[in-house]
């Protein structure tokens, strides 16, 4: 959002030398890009259209959280759609069934009519036998298309957990994805958790007011611990669950979930004892 | 032999005695009964003025005045000699690098300096304490002066180690130069040093360099200590311009560097300490009028110290812990002398960049190396005034000193200052604190008495690693340990007496002091954290005790025998307590040390007896177990051989001669100390 802002504040500036410029100086004043500081995960051609996709810092689909700005050009002019309507729908193929995963809706973002933005938590990768595609709905012009694109999710690069896809003890089967720290520091961090339950293979609800507990710890360095962690709670204004993790050195940190219902009922995970050494929910850091 | 053996068995009977100190008392009192009945009041001779100092001096350089024979063990390393003092104890690690404490107190309650130069170890371990950068070949004396009569060169608690640098002095000496080397059969350790000086009423210059290298060592039984090898060098150069008959330029500089040093009590080596340190000063004997004595100097030291665990077997994790240690400071100071009054005045400043980092390699070769910052560059910026004032009262004396001090520390590491924030999310980058002291000391004669008295406040501001320090790991008592920026600054009540009496052929002298200290900074175990280090306990964290009581005594005699003959003898006793009555841990136990020493100007040999009783008052919950009391003797000889103008001064001598297995309290997790040891040196005077 910062980089939009940005992106915005450098538009007018931008605007505002074109605008006291020379009149032999030309340039078109959609030049600025708003998505220049991103990466481009994929461009899809259909219908005269082309739908891109965009990531702040990701350069493919990765399994986890995956947070995407999604614009339509008509190809016709090279020029942006306002506010175009969209919907998406993401499909594992597996060799038995299909399934979708947890998704967002597709929001126009404040700073820019022409840019939609959400996010897609892939539970897995695709392999050579099995892929995701996303299946994307707009309208534009008064006009409705759809498109279907296969995309190759990995795992991320440095191979860490990012999601756990799990049954709880009340028999639910729920997904819980890591939002941030997406640039862990020597520091007490913001964590970021979104939690879905998996009511149907395509239907994924937000789940609300759970709470997770965090352990973080090194296995590397007999289970070091850190102090001033806080648990992670349920926000409403961002659905998602926030806590703090304080990560005491860089390097390879796991870090130990517990997930209780509302009511304080543990679904899943352990707590680390001298016995036991990690919890069965976690999430994994590289830094 | 007779009053040897009488003293033994004082010493015996004390030792066990499990409360020693009414038997001092009584003998304080004893001693102090008669002063009101038969001493007579005598006014003091002017040049018995340094008396009412209770500085002790070690002389290390024997060049000026040759007097070698003097000296126990001319090559010995610095840390040898300091341990000579009657008031240091120096906790060892290993064999090099000792860390020497005054009045039972580290590094942190002491003012450590060279020449007046503020220099900081770069070790978050205390690997490297000041006394390790410089060495015999550098050194005049040490001055150590013991609680806040330390002053002058910084704030302290428990008192300050002043290192002279030895320098020709505008002397009409002219060339002349010498070499110097030394062997020791225990750790096989082998010295050479050369020294080429020239002075005359303009100008001097002085250059000496000295290496040293020592294999591991063998404790009492051939017990091999592993680990304990050194390897050192050292340079230094020292140079004087008189610019007009009352002015002079100085300059000196001192290269020191150390490489593959063993530290069996801990569990990394070092593979490089090194510091460099330098001054330029100017110096006139007259300022305004009255002043006089006008000294300044400039100065820079860099101290970079690099740990290693390479060639240790079976270390849980590999790890790299590079530290460094820059220091700039400044000092001017000038005498005035006025009717009754000696005055004093210096001021003085310094600014101190402390970094140290540690690098953890995972066994799992593809997982990304941990990084921390333990030592968050720390800039410490400190500015004080200093003032003393001896004062003639008409037959007793009085010194007066103030030191006021303003100090500001600043971590300067953004990634430090986050690190630190887990622990303190409200911690300020900067915090500044103004320290202060003052102190009164009383001097009084009575032929053949000597009174001295004091009193004195004063306090200190917690260490880099104290305020800053993170998952720092002490092997003593095996626990990681974090600073605490906020904490108080820790404040010293003091009192001190000694009373001597001196005939032609007897001295006696016996001295207490007492620390009252408020705020007391120590570790307490903080059983919420987790450990950091594979292995250790648990964490503690730096804490403000309500308070600590520091009790040290001592009693010295000195007899003549005959005039090349003389006996003397030291009984120590201390005690350390908290709040709560605790033992504070690295109290020394009773100890005691007797020798006779024969001189005849060509001619020196000497007996020593040092020993210590089985440490009673001592702390598990700081990794203490109980020392056991143990005896040690040691034999020198020494001749000086005249050729021509040329002299050669050989000494011999043999410690631990029954080559006992004992270790002392200050021994780091209990390491035993040289076994038997024979050394030879020769040192060559060419004039």
């Amino acid at each position: 959002m910062k980089t939009i802002k940005l992106g915005l504040v450098t538009l007018i500036a931008a605007i505002g030398l074109i605008s006291c410029s020379s009149d032999g100086d030309d340039t078109p004043k959609n030049e600025v890009d708003p998505l220049a500081e991103f990466n481009l995960v994929t461009n899809i051609e259909a219908n005269g259209h082309s739908l891109e996709l965009y990531s702040e810092g990701k350069t493919g689909f990765t399994t986890g959280y995956n947070e995407l700005f999604v614009r339509i050009k008509n190809n016709a002019d090279d020029t942006y759609y306002a506010n175009p309507e969209i919907t998406w729908m993401p499909v594992m193929h597996m060799m038995s069934m299909n399934h979708s995963c947890p998704t967002s809706e597709l929001s126009i973002t404040d700073d820019y009519d022409t840019v939609a933005k959400g996010y897609i938590v892939f539970q897995m990768p695709g392999n050579a036998d099995e892929f995701w595609d996303i299946t994307f709905t707009y309208e534009v012009e008064g006009q409705e298309f759809s498109v279907t694109e296969t995309v190759d999710v990995t795992a991320p690069s440095d191979g860490k957990q990012k999601v756990s896809v799990f049954m709880g003890s009340d028999d639910v089967r729920y997904v819980l994805a890591m939002v941030e720290p997406t640039d862990p520091e020597v520091a007490i961090n913001d964590i970021q958790a979104m939690l879905f339950k998996m009511e149907s293979m395509m239907s994924f609800p937000i789940v609300e007011n759970y709470s997770v507990t965090l352990d973080p710890r090194m296995p590397s360095m007999g289970n070091h611990s850190s102090p001033n962690n806080e648990d992670l709670t349920y926000d409403a204004a961002t659905k998602s669950y926030n806590g703090k993790l304080s990560l005491t050195m860089t390097g390879y940190w796991k870090l130990n979930l517990k997930l209780l219902n509302s009511t304080g009922d543990v679904l899943k995970g352990e707590d680390i004892t001298d016995e036991n050494e990690a919890s069965s929910l976690y999430f994994e850091l590289e830094f | 032999m007779n009053i040897f053996k009488c003293v033994h068995k004082v010493c015996t009977i004390l030792m066990e005695t499990s409360r020693p100190i009414y038997i001092w008392v009584l003998l304080l009192g004893i001693f102090i009964f008669p002063i009101n009945i038969g001493a007579q009041e005598l006014v003091l001779p002017k040049d018995s003025i340094i008396t009412i100092n209770l500085d002790e001096v070690i002389l290390i350089s024997a060049r000026k005045t040759l007097d070698y024979h003097r000296q126990p063990k001319p090559l010995s390393t610095l840390d040898e000699y300091l341990e000579s003092s009657k008031k240091v104890d120096m906790v060892k690690r290993g064999a090099y690098a000792w860390e020497p404490t005054l009045n039972n107190m580290f590094s942190e309650r002491l003012s450590v300096t060279i020449d007046g130069m503020r220099i900081f170890g770069a070790c978050t371990d205390k690997m490297d304490p000041v006394t390790s950068y410089v060495d015999v070949s550098n050194l005049s004396q040490a001055h150590i002066a013991s609680g806040q009569q330390g002053t002058e060169h910084g704030n302290t608690i428990g008192g300050a180690i002043n290192l002279e640098l030895d320098r020709g002095n505008f002397k009409e000496t002219g060339l002349y130069g010498g070499v110097e080397t030394g062997f020791e059969s225990n750790n096989q350790m082998s010295v050479v040093g050369a020294e080429l000086n020239y002075s005359n009423s303009n100008f001097y210059l002085d250059t000496d360099i000295i290496y040293r290298k020592a294999e591991n060592y063998f404790a009492g039984g051939d017990e091999e200590v592993e680990f304990s090898q050194f390897e050192k060098y050292n340079f230094s150069a020292n140079g004087g311009y008189k610019i007009a008959e009352d002015q002079a330029l100085t300059a000196s500089l001192i290269y020191d560097e150390a490489r593959d040093v063993g530290y069996p009590a801990l569990t990394m080596d070092v593979s490089l300490a090194r510091a460099i340190i330098a001054s330029v000063g100017f110096e006139q004997d007259a300022l305004w009028g009255s002043l006089s004595n006008w000294k300044s100097k400039l100065y820079f030291n860099k101290v970079t110290h690099v740990m290693d665990d390479t060639k240790r077997p079976d270390v849980p994790i590999h790890m790299d812990m590079p530290g460094w240690s820059d220091t700039y400071g400044f000092y001017s100071q000038a005498a005035l002398q006025a009717k009754k009054h000696q005055f004093l005045f210096k001021v003085d400043g310094y600014y101190n960049k402390s970094l140290a980092e540690m690098t953890m390699y995972p066994n799992d070769p593809n997982e990304l190396p941990m990084f921390m910052l333990t030592w968050p560059d720390v800039r410490t910026a400190n500015g004080g005034v200093y003032a003393e004032d001896e004062l003639d009262l008409n037959g007793s004396s009085l010194k007066i000193a103030t030191r006021m001090t303003v100090q500001n520390q600043n971590v300067a590491d953004e990634f430090g200052l986050n690190s630190l924030k887990i622990f303190y999310p409200e911690m300020e980058k900067s915090k500044t604190r103004f320290l202060k002291s003052i102190s009164g000391q009383w001097h009084k004669m009575w032929m053949p008495w000597h009174i001295n008295a004091g009193l004195s406040y004063g306090d200190r501001a917690p260490s880099v690693t104290e305020g800053y320090g993170f998952y720092l790991f002490n092997s003593f008592d095996n626990h990681d340990y974090i600073g605490d920026p906020g904490l108080a600054n820790e404040k010293s009540m003091e009192a001190n007496t000694k009373i001597s009496w001196e005939k032609s052929k007897f001295k006696l002298s016996a001295e207490a002091n007492f620390f009252h200290i408020k705020d007391y900074i120590i570790g307490e175990v903080d059983p919420s954290l987790s450990v950091m280090t594979i292995g250790a306990e648990g964490v503690k964290i730096y804490k403000n005790l309500e308070y600590a009581n520091l009790f040290n005594t001592s009693l010295d005699m000195e007899y003549a025998i005959l005039p090349e003959l003389k006996w003397s003898g030291l009984i120590s006793y201390h005690l350390g307590t908290d709040n709560n009555g605790g033992n504070i841990p690295f109290i020394s136990p009773f100890s005691y040390r007797s020798g006779f020493q024969f001189d005849n100007r060509s001619f020196s040999a000497a007996l020593r007896i040092t020993g210590s009783g089985k440490q009673v008052n001592y702390n598990p919950a700081f990794g203490e177990d109980q020392t056991q009391a143990y005896t040690v003797f040691s034999l020198t000889f020494g001749k000086t051989f005249k050729f021509n103008n040329d002299s050669m001064y050989a000494k011999f001598g043999v410690e631990n001669i029954f080559d006992e297995n004992y270790s002392t309290y200050t021994d780091w997790k209990n390491i035993p100390r040289m076994g038997r040891n024979f050394f030879l040196t020769l040192s060559y005077s060419i004039n």
